[in-house]
């Protein structure tokens, strides 16, 4: 069998490291401050797929959609095992809510062709919401499983292990469908020799901004070739990352971006503290006793 | 739009009410009243009849019954079918869901095919004005869907101007459960499910079920443990002050991590929120992850030998000092001598 395995994953400003520093006067958060991460969530999924993969054979590619930066996620794919790596970036994408993502994402699939699996973490650490891997299932009309744990095949159909509230059901599933997976499964490292490899990897943007930087002088047109005659022999060698535009995957301009998306911000605070009135109260038996006499006297302690 | 309803997902299973679905049912009171509409419950599942009575005890004047074998147990398909035919017929203008395993997957698939808003995990909802920058359009009484994001640093709020209805799931807990009144009138409408092979592709094969550990949602008092308590065994003396107040044990996302403690124990934004009469943080430095959980607790009292830890300043009561050390000041305190 060779299965076509897809895994969508995000690079997300790694929000357990937000410090005093990272939040701006106004309350928001400054994107540029943190550390760039593969979501945790979606590194479980690669994982899942992969272990698929090397159980039934096939192909696991990788996607995600964000800046050019975005990239540095997909050659960590590819070091741990991911086939193929495919970037979708274009400034038409920006600030879009889970909806627009979730119909960017379906539009690019579909132009993949549809995979017997998409695999997607449960949620993104930025975001938290858990909705575009519904979404997409929906937009793919494909079943969906959520909170899943373990997947494997039988007779054809995915046997999946899922989390619900206070436990966990097995859940027979015909392919093509859609898993979001859960933390607690361990990635595999990077593996020596695909590290070697793919560390030569690159996207347009890269070979853009390496060769103005190399090539000053040359005009724009002069330059554009240049970018295409490397982008060519990068591919040749497997090293090239291909970048994916609203153009390319054929989407409508009014379904992307911030056009496309039913949700607005309206406001964003920064949290404060409760403060002020806190009272302090000695470590000392003296100092506990009266405090426990207040809270009983108070009604808090029966 | 005043006449259109407000609804809420009443999710069951096994014939009993998840309590999300009632805090649910009491925060879609007050919004409704305030819109001047009804509150409607979506009742989905098999021989569950017996459940509208509580959601109307709650809030809710119209409960939408859909009783059918292929909804006794919860599946996304089935469910998102009965659910979108349901809202494409009656048009409420807000729905809400309980930020549970099943909400998080069943909202998100319904929101994709009616191609409108969701917000997830809202801790408040209300109603307000808005004007659209974008259209500069001035919309009447629509939903702010208010949210802590970036890991809890922010608290953001969400609308969805332009789009029917406005949906956002909620987190449990969060929303105060109103007294029922066992004697509101209600109306049923029975729902004749279209269910077609489609949904039903699939297949339960298995149904697991463990206790709850604990329920640190019912819980009056709440004595809990953070990074400061240092080992598993550490957790035994909060377990023994617990024991002493009556109360349960809590903990904290880095005492979970650490493994000192089981996840059902987490109080926190990605753990349970809590508003207990006494909350006790014990070693917890208070990230805001802990503090968007429990910072509604009538009085706190926070114990820390770092006289700087955020948890000091937001707590009622401050005491700097070793747990090993007061904890068993307060045991001796309580028992009176």
């Amino acid at each position: 069998m060779s299965l076509n395995l897809i895994v969508l994953a995000k690079q997300v400003p790694d929000t357990k490291n937000v410090t005093g520093e990272t939040m701006k006067e106004d309350g928001t958060v400054n994107r540029q401050a943190l550390p760039a991460i593969f979501n945790p969530d979606d590194l479980c999924a690669l994982e899942l797929a992969l272990s698929v993969r090397d159980l039934y054979g096939g192909t696991v590619t990788i996607m995600s959609m964000g800046p050019p930066r975005a990239m540095e996620i997909l050659r960590d794919a590819l070091c741990r095992g991911a086939d193929r790596a495919i970037l979708l970036s274009d400034k038409l994408f920006a600030a879009a809510d889970t909806l627009a993502t979730s119909y960017t994402l379906a539009k690019a699939i579909r132009k993949l062709g549809m995979p017997d699996i998409v695999f997607c973490g449960r949620q993104a650490i930025d975001g938290d919401t858990a909705q575009v891997g519904p979404q997409l299932a929906e937009k793919l009309h494909v079943p969906q499983a959520t909170y899943v744990k373990e997947a494997r095949l039988e007779d054809g159909h995915l046997r999946v292990t899922k989390d619900v509230e206070n436990g966990y059901e097995i859940l027979r599933i015909p392919m093509p469908a859609l898993l979001t997976v859960t933390a607690g499964i361990q990635p595999r490292p990077p593996a020596v020799k695909r590290l070697l490899k793919y560390k030569r990897v690159k996207t347009i943007f890269d070979l853009q901004s390496e060769l103005k930087e190399k090539y000053p002088d040359l005009s724009k047109e002069e330059l554009d070739r240049k970018v295409e005659e490397e982008t060519r022999a990068l591919a040749e060698r497997d090293l090239l990352i291909p970048v994916w535009t609203a153009e390319d995957i054929g989407a409508n301009p009014e379904r992307i971006g911030l056009k496309g998306s039913p949700t607005r911000v309206k406001k964003v605070e920064g949290v404060i503290l409760r403060g002020g009135e806190s009272k302090i109260i000695p470590a000392t038996e003296a100092g506990i006793a009266s405090l426990v006499q207040e809270l009983k006297a108070g009604h808090i302690l029966s | 739009m005043a006449e259109n309803e407000v609804w809420i997902f009443a999710e069951q299973e096994d014939g009993v009410l998840n309590s999300v679905a009632l805090e649910l049912t009491g925060k879609a009171r007050q919004l409704a009243d305030e819109l001047r509409t009804k509150v409607g419950a979506v009742l989905l599942g098999y021989h569950c009849e017996a459940l509208a009575k509580e959601l109307a005890a709650h809030g809710a004047d119209t409960i939408y019954l859909a009783d059918h074998p292929a909804l006794r147990y919860y599946r996304t398909l089935p469910y998102a079918r009965v659910i979108c035919d349901l809202v494409r017929e009656h048009r409420p203008q807000i729905v809400i869901y309980g930020a549970t395993v099943v909400g998080r997957d069943l909202a998100p698939r319904i929101a994709s095919e009616l191609w409108t808003g969701l917000t997830a995990d809202c801790t408040d909802l209300q109603i307000g004005d808005y004007d659209d920058p974008f259209t500069s359009r001035h919309h009447d009484q629509i939903l702010y869907q208010i949210r802590p994001a970036f890991g809890g640093n922010v608290i953001a709020t969400i609308v969805g101007p332009n789009h029917r209805p406005q949906m956002a799931t909620v987190r449990e807990g969060v929303m105060k459960l109103t007294p029922a009144d066992n004697h509101r009138p209600f109306q049923t409408i029975p729902v004749t499910p279209r269910i077609t092979d489609a949904e039903e592709v699939v297949e339960i094969i298995e149904r697991h079920r463990t206790e709850r550990e604990v329920d640190l949602r019912k819980a009056q008092i709440i004595v809990s443990g953070g990074a400061g308590v240092g080992s598993k065994e550490g957790f035994d003396l909060l377990r023994e002050l617990a024991n002493v107040l009556g109360g349960a044990v809590g903990a904290s996302r880095a005492a979970v991590d650490a493994g000192y403690i089981s996840k059902a124990h987490q109080v926190g934004q990605t753990g349970t929120t809590v508003r207990p009469r006494l909350y006790i943080a014990c070693g917890i430095s208070g990230a805001v992850q802990h503090r968007a959980g429990m910072q509604e607790s009538s009085k706190i009292i926070a114990i820390n030998t770092n006289p700087d830890a955020p948890i000091l300043s937001m707590a009622h009561y401050a005491i700097i000092g070793d747990l090993n050390q007061v904890i068993p000041m307060m045991i001796r305190a309580y028992r009176g001598h």
